[in-house]
């Protein structure tokens, strides 16, 4: 039975961070990295790139085999993990391989959440989570015209664009009745509405998809008001769910993600979790939230690596900060933390020009958010502003006028 | 050995926000600048944005598409523009406003150093910033042999025991090394029980002969054809300018060939603290106490650097272990000096214990001594005139200094504006050494065929530089 003193499960962003944190405290120790993917490492978030031919597919490995002899980690590539038994400490492989491990990580990230439209499982259709997805819709993309995308969140944008680019007739439906709902406000979502609109992509919004038929050619999306989209190509993107099926009868407590504490330790004894997996402390509301996001993955990937290496020092996690940097045909959205928060305790500062839209949110004269189109700010400073809970009482109009000068000038006081 | 890299040092209270860098950068750069300069919380304040190329990036650990990697070779976080898809992200990860997105084209910009000659360093008229290259110095030292044993029993801080080790590290096993009473033999490196704690030929001379004792040894191996040994001293400032400068002069007057070196800490410290004739005004020491009456010593420092100036030594030169970069420049160039005349490196070196200074803040207490001119760094050879090696203009008040040391804690305004005022007048006094002396004709100067004299001329004007690191 092979075993290893770390070993992670999934071989994204949070299990390389956390590989990179563990290995600063602890050279030596075994571990292993056991991933489903067959691939080398690489980011969800690259994905939109291979899928318009921007990125070639092996030039978006993030560690190679080098690396991972380097540092003594092995890596286990194109099995999944299918099941967990904290008693016997040992992790089932899909090919039924038993690991054992001494502390372990969850890192699993989420995958595509198919929602429950009658018809949907009678047809083909595409998601964008993996490498593959991304290599098969750019061979698919080519030989269609019409493409439909259920879900006008980061990934249905991205790749409802890539599609357009590519010279599609693109549709994109959407429940709620903006763009990216939950990441900005109504008033940025409607000029990226806008881009789509000029860019010829039918948005539409505020509508649910009913029933999916397969036809001759392609596919049919009723909505619910009676209307039928037909396409060529259909691309589910109504977002994700924490990959946790592997967990089932182990124990370790899950709610809509695997619940974290603030060292994203698990309910179970030495399993930690991190990333998209995940349910950990959300820095604004104080409750317990997955935040999918790659800051996110990140953080969390470092402290749970920290942890499991046993760092005395460690300080728990002050939760996580909602960031969004976006482009749309190429032109830059930025949000950090609640940047479409409004009414009683915010205080909101618009600024709405032709060539740009700012959007402050403080409360008591702490920044809690800011979002942006075509005026991207430093949003790693806004971020450590918000976590920080700077006091910008003493500067408040300077800011409001210029975030990035002030941003820039507060954070290099607070470093010296 | 692991490996160091060197950096660009920022210090705000220098910089007048004139934005000379950012003009440099936009202009090697040809495009947006990558050092911002932003007005600070006071009028006349400066703030800086630039990237550290930390040593764990947070911007290239959110990259998703491993765009940014740290060199491993120089330290730099380097962008690749053909692997980045333009998502911002890395943005999110840096809390220094260091990679932003270009204004003009809307592709993320981030410093790279200019690979080792930043434009901006050389750009800013105030020395606000400064290329620290600490980790070349290293990577160059860092595996050369250390001259002392592991265990010299100097205080938790020690200044001279730095100054030791680097010294020696650079010189190596080619010398002969006398260690006259004081902290440095008093530490151990002449050893304990008959085993000497250096590990080149190391003797502990009287106080009043070391230099005496030298030049014998100097004139044996000059005999005997050994023209590559070092024949050094590491003496402290008690042994030089009040107890061995007879010596010293008397040596320095004759051109004896050799290397002489004072550390200097303001006093006799491993006897107890006594003051001595380099300790400055107003110091408490354990014979210049203070009380009802004393408020600490009431004579000024003599500047024996300056008395080496007017021997015409074959090299001066001052230098503080804040600056280590010029520090092992000097060094190079007194070894250099020491096998055709006299060479004299004076060396600062703030006392932890006699002065009342934290261990952790030696160094800054260093700096702070350079930045308010109350140490000047400054080197001159006979050929080429006295020449400031650190620009003394644009100086902190002396206050600023003497606030960090204990032993300067009781004095009043009326001292602190002496010994204020005492610090322009020497400043002064270098810089119209370094400036305004006229410059003597090399016919004049050359010494006839058979004096023994150092046939050294004085061809160029003496002039005032500011040094550029
Ligand atoms: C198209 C797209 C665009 C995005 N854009 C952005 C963006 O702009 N900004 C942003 O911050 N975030 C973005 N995201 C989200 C971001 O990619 C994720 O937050 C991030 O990848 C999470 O990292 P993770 O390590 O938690 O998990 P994931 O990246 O989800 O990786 C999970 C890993 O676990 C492995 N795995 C899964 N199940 C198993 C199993 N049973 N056994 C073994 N291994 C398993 C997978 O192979 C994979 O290696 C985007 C995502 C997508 C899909
Ligand atoms: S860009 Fe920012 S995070 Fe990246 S190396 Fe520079 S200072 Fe560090
Ligand atoms: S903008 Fe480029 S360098 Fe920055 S995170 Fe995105 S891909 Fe990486």
């Amino acid at each position: 039975m092979p075993e290893a003193k770390y070993l992670l499960v999934g071989s994204s962003h949070a299990a390389l961070e956390a590989l990179r944190a563990i290995r600063r405290l602890d050279p030596d120790g075994s571990m292993a990295m056991v991933t489903r993917d067959g691939a080398l490492p690489y980011s969800p978030t690259v994905l939109p790139y291979v899928m318009s031919g921007r990125s070639r597919p092996d030039a978006v490995i993030l560690r190679d085999r080098a690396f991972f002899d380097e540092v003594g980690c092995r890596f286990v590539s194109g099995v999944a993990a299918t099941g967990l038994d904290t008693a016997a400490r040992s992790v089932r492989l899909a090919d039924g391989t038993q690991w054992r491990y001494g502390r372990l990580l969850v890192a699993t990230g989420a995958a595509p959440a198919i929602p429950p439209i009658p018809g949907l499982d009678t047809v083909a259709f595409h998601v964008l989570r993996t490498l593959d997805d991304a290599v098969g819709l750019r061979a698919r993309m080519g030989l269609a015209r019409r493409a439909v995308v259920l879900g006008a969140g980061l990934v249905g944008l991205h790749a409802a664009e890539t599609l357009a680019e590519a010279g599609l007739s693109v549709s994109v439906i959407e429940m709620r009745g903006q763009v990216l709902p939950g990441y900005i406000d109504a008033k940025a979502s409607a000029r990226i509405e806008a881009a789509f609109a000029g860019h010829g992509v039918k948005l539409l919004l505020g509508r649910t998809a009913t029933r999916v038929a397969a036809q001759d050619v392609g596919i049919a999306v009723t909505t619910d008001d009676g209307r039928t989209v037909e396409g060529d190509l259909l691309l589910v993107a109504t977002g994700v769910r924490p990959v946790t099926d592997w967990l089932a009868g182990s124990g370790v407590q899950v709610e809509r993600g695997v619940l974290v504490d603030g060292f994203l330790r698990t309910s179970a004894a030495d399993v930690w979790a991190a990333g998209d997996v995940a349910q950990g402390l959300d820095f604004a509301s104080g409750t317990r939230q997955v935040l999918g996001i790659i800051p996110t993955a990140v953080e969390q990937g470092r402290i749970a690596g920290f942890d499991m290496a046993g760092d005395a020092g460690q300080k728990p996690w002050v939760g996580g900060l909602p960031v969004n940097t976006y482009r749309f045909f190429g032109r830059p959205a930025v949000s950090v933390g609640q940047a479409a928060a409004g009414g009683d305790g915010f205080e909101v500062v618009e600024q709405d020009l032709p060539h740009l839209y700012r959007r402050i949110v403080l409360a008591g004269d702490r920044l809690v958010g800011i979002a942006s189109v075509d005026d991207p700010f430093d949003a790693g400073i806004m971020g450590e502003l918000i976590r920080r809970r700077v006091d910008l009482a003493a500067v408040k109009d300077a800011f409001l006028a210029d975030p990035t000068a002030i941003g820039r000038r507060l954070m290099s006081e607070q470093w010296r | 050995m692991s490996i160091a890299y060197d950096t660009i040092a920022f210090r705000s209270a220098k910089c007048d926000g004139c934005g000379e860098c950012m003009k440099a950068c936009a202009a090697v750069k040809q495009g947006t600048s990558r050092i911002s300069i932003v007005p600070g919380a006071r009028d006349g304040a400066f703030e800086m944005a630039l990237c550290r190329q930390c040593g764990d990036p947070k911007c290239v650990m959110v990259c998703p598409a491993g765009a940014l990697s740290k060199n491993a070779g120089n330290g730099i976080v380097d962008w690749a523009a053909d692997r980045c898809v333009d998502c911002l992200l890395c943005t999110s990860g840096c809390a220094y406003g260091a990679i932003s997105a270009d204004p003009i084209g809307g592709r993320v910009i981030k410093c790279d150093q200019c690979g080792g000659d930043p434009a901006c360093v050389g750009a800013c008229p105030t020395d606000a910033l400064e290329w620290g290259s600490a980790g070349s110095i290293y990577n160059r030292f860092g595996d050369k042999e250390d001259m002392f044993v592991p265990g010299l029993a100097g205080c938790q801080g020690c200044n001279s025991e730095l100054i030791m080790r680097h010294v020696m590290r650079r010189i190596g096993r080619n010398s002969v090394l006398a260690t006259p009473p004081g902290c440095i033999p008093g530490m151990g490196s002449v050893g304990y029980n008959g085993k000497t704690g250096t590990k080149v030929p190391v003797f502990h001379p009287l106080l009043t002969n070391t230099a005496s004792m030298l030049a014998g040894v100097r004139r044996y191996y000059d005999k005997i054809g050994r023209k590559d040994i070092v024949v050094m001293a590491l003496a402290g400032d008690g042994g030089t300018v009040d107890c061995g400068f007879h010596a010293v002069s008397g040596a320095a007057e004759r051109g004896e060939k050799i290397l002489y070196i004072c550390v200097d800490n303001e006093g006799y410290m491993n006897t107890g603290m006594q003051r001595s004739g380099a300790t400055p005004y107003g110091s408490w020491t354990s014979t210049t106490p203070v009380g009802d009456k004393l408020k600490g010593k009431t004579q000024d420092a003599k500047n024996m650097p300056m008395i080496m100036v007017a021997h015409r030594a074959a090299y001066v030169a001052t230098a503080s272990t804040a600056y280590m970069e010029e520090l092992y420049d000097k060094l190079d160039r007194a070894i250099e000096a020491s096998f055709h005349g006299f060479s004299y490196l004076h060396i600062y070196s703030p006392c932890p214990t006699g002065w009342r200074v934290p261990a952790n803040k030696v160094i800054e207490a260093c700096r702070l001594s350079v930045e308010s001119n109350f140490v000047t760094l400054w080197e001159y050879t006979p050929e080429a005139g006295l020449r400031f090696t650190r620009s003394p203009d644009r100086p902190v008040p002396v206050v600023d200094y003497a606030r960090t040391i204990g032993k300067y804690r009781h004095l009043d305004a009326d001292q602190l504006a002496h010994i204020q005022a005492k610090v322009d007048e020497q400043v002064a006094l270098l810089k119209r050494l370094a400036g305004e002396v006229s410059a003597v004709s090399a016919a004049r100067a050359a010494a006839p065929e058979d004096s023994s004299t150092s046939a050294g001329a004085v061809p160029p004007p003496l002039r005032h530089e500011t040094f550029r690191p």
